[in-house]
């Protein structure tokens, strides 16, 4: 009852903290304040929910557990990473957007194929390509080579679809000054379309980050070696060790939120000029 | 209609392609059968036998085709459309957990998008953990989630649905707010000189105006929607459902139930997709917002 009553003080505290702090002029500090608070409301009372209403460990493990279990295991954690996260998904996720964008720009050279494959491109934007997972599986092997076939497919039309997007988004204007500098078609390309297409690109490369962890941890479901954060989920689900289960979805969680947090650094970095990246210095 | 010539000249390179590798990809295996049959393959032969293979690495189109007729067309014919032997019942299976999903985070996602436009506290607490949400591959924990709400005595649609919510829930959410914040200063302005409470300026305004970006979350929200169906059905012992033909495919080696099983979850998807897209024509006519 203690832990009922006390998670029910803490919801109240951080609700009536971020109440506070957000009705105050937006800061640098407020902005990062008021999710960190609520992140940290919610862990408070889910401990205190599984305390105090002596949830067993089976359906839901309390916070505490969750990062005795992540600090015990690191050596297992890290094998299932570089597996399924390094080798798997960021292999599959530079070949396939790298793929993707030198198809794009071979595209965009042709109105009829463009004509042609983009509506294709978005419909099978639309499919469940997860479902490709086990003939890819079939095909490459159970390692992370097959892993990575399937990060491949799945972030490829995202990707093509955005930077054909991109790739036209300039203006008649910009196209006809580049023309009176008697430029070629490499350095329209090089100084003019490809930087315009940036934006377009990072979305799809933002897009394609969470497909990719995705991708390789739904393709280990079908088979894998004995190692990787799909392969781990499934077995110790069958096995009922919840908490090894958790720490596994902490290390997803960081690997995702690492991953696109990247990206969007490196795209900040590089589309400073757009109108979306200004006046957030 | 001026795309049509294109989009086919596409598909029937796709089709060509798609025949080409199954002759590459299934003829190590002919020439194998060959070898311990003691004949020599011509080429047309060996044309023949890899587009016919019954465990072949990659069916030819025309194979899956056929397979797709017999557990759908067949099965109709013989008064048998939901036994279990049939696409359709499978298909049915999915598309009613994908439906369930659906329904459930497209409310979510509004109810949290009015929260959040209507909060400031929620807003500046919330909206980033629903974006940090979606960096979580929710996939990985699928299992998870389908055991656990077994255990406590949830089975059958609902935690399949709860994993198609989660997928589904965001697109709704980041296109809600956005719709929600569309009036300008000017039309909200307007509503305060009618002195509109603010329930009225809801109704009146701000939702009518969201809708063009309802519709175009709502597609997003389907497909990720069906997606998690599949993924769903998984790990629940592959009992029904495209995700467990596929799963069932993969264990016994039936690439061509496989890939049955894909092309139908391709076109459910389409066709799912394609609804909305109907309805959001119809209604943004009658609104008058249509392009």
């Amino acid at each position: 009852m203690m832990w009922v009553v006390a998670g029910l003080a803490a919801w109240a505290l951080g609700w009536w903290l971020n109440h506070v702090l957000s009705h105050r002029p937006r800061t640098r500090f407020t902005r990062l304040a008021v999710p960190v608070i609520f992140g940290l409301t919610i862990i408070v009372v889910w401990e205190c929910i599984v305390r105090g209403f002596d949830i067993p460990t089976v359906l839901l493990p309390a916070p505490t557990q969750i990062a005795a279990r992540f600090a015990a295991s690191t050596g297992i954690l890290w094998q299932d990473f570089v597996q399924t996260a390094i080798k798997g998904a960021l292999t599959g996720y530079i070949l396939g957007c790298g793929a993707a964008v030198l198809l794009a720009i071979a595209i965009d050279r042709s109105p009829f194929l463009k004509r042609g494959l983009l509506p294709v491109g978005n419909f099978v934007a639309a499919l469940p390509i997860v479902g490709t997972a086990p003939i890819l599986v079939m095909w490459f092997g159970f390692d992370w080579q097959s892993k990575a076939a399937v990060v491949v497919v799945m972030v490829f039309f995202p990707m093509l679809v955005n930077t054909v997007q991109g790739l036209q988004d300039t203006e008649a204007m910009q196209r006809d000054l580049m023309r009176t500098y008697a430029a070629s078609y490499w350095q329209t390309l090089f100084k003019l379309r490809l930087p315009a297409a940036m934006p377009f690109i990072f979305n799809g490369l933002k897009i394609a980050t969470t497909l990719a962890l995705i991708g390789a941890i739904v393709a280990e479901f079908f088979g894998s070696p004995i190692k990787g954060m799909g392969f781990r989920i499934s077995t110790s689900v069958g096995q009922l060790s919840m908490d090894l289960v958790w720490a596994e979805i902490v290390v997803a969680a960081l690997a995702g939120s690492g991953f696109y947090g990247g990206v969007a650094l490196i795209e900040k970095a590089m589309t400073f000029w757009h109108p979306s990246q200004r006046g957030r210095a | 209609m001026r795309n049509a010539v294109p989009v086919l000249t596409v598909v029937a390179v796709i089709f060509a392609l798609w025949y080409g590798a199954a002759v590459v990809l299934n003829a190590p295996w002919a020439y194998d059968k060959a070898k311990r049959a003691d004949v020599t393959l011509g080429f047309s032969e060996l044309v023949a036998d890899t587009w016919s293979q019954d465990k072949p690495k990659l069916p030819a189109p025309h194979q899956v085709a056929v397979e797709i007729w017999n557990t759908t067309g067949e099965m109709i014919k013989d008064g048998r459309a939901f036994s279990k032997r049939s696409l359709i019942y499978h298909a049915w299976v999915t598309f009613s957990s994908t439906m369930l999903g659906f329904l459930l985070g497209t409310g979510l996602g509004i109810a949290l998008a009015v929260g959040i436009v209507y909060n400031r506290t929620m807003d500046m607490s919330v909206m980033p953990w629903v974006i940090a949400s979606q960096t979580i591959p929710i996939l990985a924990i699928a299992p998870m989630i389908i055991v656990v709400l077994n255990a406590v005595g949830i089975s059958g649609l609902l935690p399949k649905a709860m994993i198609s919510m989660y997928l589904s829930f965001f697109p709704v959410v980041v296109g809600m707010v956005k719709g929600l914040r569309s009036p300008g200063p000017m039309q909200l302005d307007q509503m305060r000189t009618w002195n509109a409470s603010a329930s009225q300026t809801f109704w009146k305004l701000r939702l009518p105006s969201s809708m063009p970006y309802l519709f175009t979350s709502l597609k997003i929200a389907m497909a990720a929607s069906l997606v998690g169906a599949i993924v769903g059905e998984l790990p629940t012992g592959a009992v029904a459902g495209l995700g467990a033909r596929l799963l069932t495919g993969s264990y016994y080696g039936q690439t061509i139930q496989i890939w049955s099983a894909l092309i139908m979850a391709a076109t459910l998807a389409a066709v799912l997709v394609g609804l909305i897209g109907l309805m959001q024509r119809i209604t943004l006519k009658r609104m008058g917002m249509a392009e």
